[in-house]
């Protein structure tokens, strides 16, 4: 059976890659301590040597439309182009094109399916920062296989947070039951406190410190009870408005196990937004 | 109302790097322009099969044509979705590094939760 090698969770910061290769002038006074951390954490996938990568992430309206909007969807193709003409244009994300696993698509697809999960799925699909800002930051070669799978947490109505707990242990079932000796990372990146586009916005640090400490604990110590006790659809709106995105960090601790606590666990307090690093060694310390 | 049609003009404005300095440069041109062409189009069908029922109020045609974002935080478009093609039009005239996204959170500054719904 498939080796989960390793489980991340992070943050999806996409002023990284700028912030990271500016030089001079242009370099922010923080990007000598954000570039250490990142190469810190990027040394625990590193470490467990994977063979291919599941991703969690959500399309930012790149792609997926409200035209048609499915709740988790899971890419099925042999390549998957990457970024968008606004991310190149805001963030200046280079394109990317990465390889796809459709073998482990197909049969995280159907088994899926089966237990009970209506994913929908996508043969062609153009992956967004979501998905590249954490290749950016833990596996820049981008050389390893990947199946994509988003989420919805954007635009409502979204499934429930426990929907993405479940989600995200049938994934970890799914994966260990995979005929094989592949070594699998599950990746999944979302967001504390997060405001977009509201008054909170781009302040001195994420729009509620406070949430984000918290969040922390949970995250760190695998406590999915607190979690489910304490976030809701409606609850989340408060820490600011974009803070659904904490959802894809539930639905990897739902992935990495009820109370298993992180091997690796790091954060960073930025501007706007809250950095946070989490892994965990299914295998032990590799 | 159609909270869904402004989302729908910001979106196909903001992934068009001609249509984003149209509206920067005519908005009132370029809405007008939207809704008689391009509000009724369905993004994965041909040009025949459109829709045939989707338009704009008046205050959702003039938030659109006066760039007024804080009417559009009002009225419940997608948060991120008028963020984004904001800082594409108008980041350019700030000298200051995220001038013009501090600018925006100022001018929000009346809103407390809740804030607009947003749900379409």
């Amino acid at each position: 059976m498939a080796t989960v090698a390793a489980v991340i969770a992070s943050t999806h910061h996409p002023f990284y890659y700028r912030a990271s290769t500016a030089a001079g002038a242009d370099r922010p006074p923080f990007a000598d301590e954000w570039v250490a951390k990142i190469e810190a954490f990027r040394e625990t996938l590193t470490r467990a040597r994977p063979d291919l990568l599941v991703m969690v992430g959500s399309d930012h309206f790149h792609q997926l439309w409200l035209d048609n909007m499915p709740q988790f969807l899971v890419g099925k193709a042999p390549f998957y182009d990457a970024n968008f003409y606004n991310e190149e244009r805001e963030f200046g994300l280079p394109r990317m094109r990465l390889t796809g696993h459709e073998e482990l698509s197909a049969y995280l697809l159907r088994q899926g399916l089966d237990a009970g999960f209506d994913l929908a799925f996508s043969n062609e699909l153009r992956v967004d920062h979501s998905i590249t800002c954490p290749l950016v930051t833990l596996r820049p070669q981008a050389d390893l296989p990947i199946v994509p799978v988003y989420t919805n947490i954007f635009a409502p109505p979204l499934p429930q947070p426990k929907r993405f707990v479940q989600l995200g242990r049938t994934i970890r079932q799914l994966v260990e039951a995979w005929p094989g000796d592949q070594r699998v990372a599950i990746i999944g990146t979302g967001h504390l406190s997060l405001e977009l586009g509201g008054p909170r916005q781009f302040g001195p640090h994420g729009p509620d410190p406070a949430f984000d400490r918290k969040a922390v604990e949970w995250i760190a110590s695998g406590d999915l009870d607190a979690a489910l006790a304490q976030v809701s659809l409606d609850s989340l709106w408060e820490p600011g408005n974009a803070t659904h995105g904490f959802m894809d960090f539930m639905l990897m601790m739902g992935v990495a196990g009820d109370n298993v606590k992180a091997d690796y666990a790091d954060s960073l307090d930025l501007f706007h937004t809250m950095e946070a690093y989490f892994t965990w060694h299914p295998e032990g310390k590799p | 109302m159609s909270k869904y049609l402004l989302n729908k003009f910001l979106y196909t404005i903001d992934r068009d790097p001609g249509l984003v300095e149209r509206y920067r440069a005519d908005p009132r041109g370029t809405v007008a322009w939207w809704e008689a062409e391009r509000a009724n189009v369905i993004l994965n069908c041909t040009g025949q099969e459109r829709s045939t029922w989707l338009t704009f109020t008046d205050t959702e045609r003039e938030a659109l044509a006066s760039h007024d974002y804080v009417k559009l935080f009002e009225l419940g478009a997608h948060c991120f979705l008028t963020l984004t093609l904001f800082i594409a039009l108008f980041e350019r005239d700030y000298a200051e590094p995220l001038g013009f996204q501090r600018e925006y959170a100022t001018r929000l500054g009346h809103f407390s939760l809740p804030y607009p719904d947003i749900s379409t």
